[in-house]
């Protein structure tokens, strides 16, 4: 399994992924700059990405926490979503991600 | 004015950062008999299990399957209870200097000055300061017509407010300091709130009342001239943007955590972390070590597990700092008889 996340300077990575694991884990065991502060608790909304249109409807819908998270975060669109909450399946391989600005280290 | 106390101390130990890690190191120099002055940026201890997770629980505390972080806090402070640390919230430490006399002073954004032969930074992730929306020109506005807090409220006495946000800090000031404008308007991305839902409430009243404006939309763009905002552009979704007259924008996006003038001590950093020795966590600075998330060194985990541990040895060499003529005995709290008094449980002693 892959995802692609592309850092706030605009270049695309191709990241192996494990089943089970959170998007922001994957990013961060990588070494990509993303705060992701409170850790995937759902705290702190600097682990902000967004999700490219081809797979924004793939993805589980957001819980209330997650949308009220998005609150704290900067410069929300339609496909923002916070990559502690969306977790590695099978049918998310090729997941392709955007860090938003303001959560890199 | 109120005027406080003091503002000079002399101590033996100065932690900065009063989150899990700094406050466990109270009771591990309260036990080599060090005493110790705590400094924290925000308004209470427990730094981000305070802050951030509070009622998240935690699963890899030791002896504790599960604990959340305002348990936690609470349990740590009641630890450490015996050794009377002086805390200084709400307050960031800025300034680091070495005296004369080889100890070390620090000085906080709020006047206060600590001298102490030790310094520890136990400071996490950094200090946590406001988030800030990504508007151009946003710089230009800050401290003058565009602010992250409120420090006093008559400043805002009479003015044309525009509040930013959707949780209890925008909701509260909204309707704190609805009756001092001239106009308050609230602006948020959706029409929900996670805000307490009586606040939301009162707030609906008003809009009703036609007392306040509330926005569904984002902040695109600031206008006015040397500093003094006179209106905001803002974007509802999928709509066309528009132009709220306002001299004054309150933001409450949240904090997040960065260094700060910690970056400034003149200790050797390694990407936004203080490197350290592993048998004293002492800095690249003889008499400054650093615990917790903020230190890095081969092998490191960012756990709080890991912050307890370096606090204990951090300690040892402290102790030797602070007290060069003694000679340091390890003992343990279940048998000493001498920590046990310290620690106020031990009956003979009472």
């Amino acid at each position: 399994m892959k995802i692609f996340v592309t850092d706030p300077e605009g270049k695309e990575h191709a990241l192996e992924a494990l089943e089970g694991w959170r998007v922001m884990e994957i990013i961060k065991d990588y070494g990509l700059p993303l705060k992701a502060e409170c850790g995937g608790a759902c705290c702190c909304a600097t682990c902000h990405v967004y999700v490219h249109e081809d797979w924004v409807d793939k993805l589980y819908e957001m819980r209330d926490d997650e949308e009220d998270m998005l609150d704290e975060a900067i410069d929300v669109k339609d496909n923002s979503r916070l990559s502690c909450q969306i977790l590695m399946s099978e049918e998310l391989d090729g997941l392709k991600v955007t860090i938003a600005l303001g959560t890199e280290i | 004015m109120s005027e406080k106390e003091q503002n000079n101390f002399k101590t033996d130990v100065i932690i900065i950062g009063a989150g899990p890690v700094g406050l466990f190191a109270v009771f591990e120099l309260g036990l080599l008999d060090m005493k110790a002055h705590l400094i924290d940026i925000l308004d209470r201890p427990g730094g981000q299990c305070a802050e951030l997770y509070p009622e998240k629980p935690i699963y890899d505390i030791p002896g504790f399957p599960v604990i959340t972080g305002q348990e936690l806090t609470d349990n740590l402070m009641a630890q450490i209870e015996p050794f009377s640390p002086t805390f200084h919230l709400n307050q960031m430490a800025t300034e680091l200097k070495k005296l004369d006399n080889g100890n070390w002073e620090i000085k906080t954004d709020d006047d206060v000055t600590i001298e102490a032969p030790v310094v520890v930074i136990a400071a996490g992730g950094g200090s946590f300061m406001p988030k800030k929306p990504n508007i151009p020109n946003l710089e230009e506005y800050e401290g003058k017509s565009v602010f992250y807090a409120v420090r006093r409220m008559e400043q805002f006495e009479g003015k044309n407010i525009l509040i930013a946000g959707g949780g209890d800090s925008a909701l509260d000031w909204t309707l704190n300091l609805q009756p001092k404008a001239s106009k308050m308007a609230l602006m948020h991305r959706r029409d929900d709130f996670r805000a307490a839902p009586d606040s939301v409430s009162k707030m609906r009243t008003l809009v009703a009342e036609n007392k306040m404006e509330l926005h569904i939309a984002n902040i695109t763009e600031l206008h006015g001239a040397d500093g003094q905002l006179e209106a905001v552009t803002v974007t509802p979704k999928g709509e066309e943007p528009y132009k709220i007259e306002c001299d004054t924008l309150l933001a409450f996006y949240g904090l997040t955590m960065k260094l700060g003038p910690i970056a400034d001590f003149g200790l050797n950093l390694h990407e936004n972390l203080i490197p350290v020795d592993t048998e004293k966590f002492e800095t690249s600075t003889q008499g400054i070590f650093s615990i917790g998330d903020i230190n890095t060194y081969p092998g490191k985990l960012k756990l709080i597990l890991s912050g307890f541990h370096e606090s204990a040895l951090m300690s040892q060499e402290a102790f030797r700092i602070v007290y060069p003529d003694k000679k340091l005995r390890f003992q343990y709290t279940t048998s000493s008889t001498n920590l046990q008094e310290k620690l106020g449980v031990n009956e003979k002693a009472a």
